[in-house]
């Protein structure tokens, strides 16, 4: 019954927050009227959301957008430093696979979207099967250590909040 | 106090517009349709974060209410700005990159960009009639 009526607690918390930012305002009525969209929302659109993401671990995420966050910082400091002083002859741009010890869609999509926003790194594709993220370096004297990089700070974090 | 908000505004002002620039010049330095794509993608990122942390400060200290619009910005920038990166990245390897020059992927057959599959026609054969 509390599932039916509930189906998706975190997509009615995220509409309430998301409705009263929209708005401005911390106001009880304001409150009301986000959580009876984040009630009514989740409801129509059940359907279309077949496999819910589980949260084993949903305090880790505070730690891992804060990573995130300080490391958005130092990939922009070094993306400006490498535009401004490095000439493009001295750049060794590279192509590295990541193999994916994740399995849950959600993860994966929050794996490739990190890694497009952190240093020096870019999400291109997926593989056919969904086992590996083909990423491109700006600049990257060492393919290897960047995939291990990423599978140590990113990927470790991000199996403990999922699976 | 009023003093210091505002030294604190100026200086995300500046560091905002100083990362969009670097930004915007690095999409004309950079030689590559890749590596142009990390430009726009990271250094944007600080410099919109920088003009978005200036407004909620001067609408938080310098007028009657506050607002917490930019973290919705930032919350939308942050889901859209890598799809758009990874769009641009898919088209531009259906477009240029061969096979051989990319990495194998570990496991699978190939990248799911180059996976054609084995039902559709070439594209050679549906452009003629």
């Amino acid at each position: 019954m509390l599932r039916r009526l509930l189906p998706h607690p975190l997509l009615t918390a995220l509409l309430t927050v998301v409705w009263m930012l929209l708005n401005n305002s911390a106001t009880l009525g304001q409150f009301v009227m986000g959580l009876i969209l984040g009630l009514i929302i989740p409801v129509i659109t059940a359907a279309y959301w077949p496999d819910r993401p589980v949260l084993k671990k949903p305090m880790n995420i505070i730690g891992y957008v804060l990573i995130v966050m300080y490391d958005i910082v130092k990939s922009n400091i070094d993306v400006a430093l490498i535009v401004l002083f490095k000439s493009n002859a001295a750049r060794q741009p590279a192509w590295v696979t990541v193999p994916l010890d994740l399995k849950s869609p959600e993860a994966i999509t929050v794996l490739a979207g990190t890694i497009t926003m952190t240093p020096g790194t870019l999400t291109a594709d997926l593989s056919s099967e969904g086992h590996a993220l083909l990423v491109h370096c700006l600049d990257a004297p060492d393919p290897q250590a960047v995939c291990q990089d990423i599978k140590d700070r990113y990927e470790s974090r991000l199996k403990e909040i999922f699976e | 106090m009023e003093m210091i908000a505002e030294i604190v505004i100026t200086a995300c002002l500046v560091i905002g517009g100083f990362f969009g620039l670097v930004g915007s010049y690095g999409l004309i330095k950079l030689d590559h349709p890749m590596a142009r794509l990390h430009a726009p993608t990271k250094a944007t990122t600080l410099g919109v974060g920088g003009v978005l942390i200036a407004s909620m400060l001067y609408s938080w200290v310098f007028e009657t209410h506050g607002s917490f619009h930019e973290l919705l910005i930032t919350l939308f920038l942050f889901i859209t700005a890598p799809i758009t990166a990874n769009f641009i990245a898919k088209a531009y390897l259906h477009r240029h990159e061969q096979e051989e020059v990319l990495p194998d992927p570990q496991g699978d057959k190939t990248w799911a960009v180059l996976n054609r599959p084995a039902f559709s026609p070439e594209p050679e054969e549906t452009q003629k009639g």
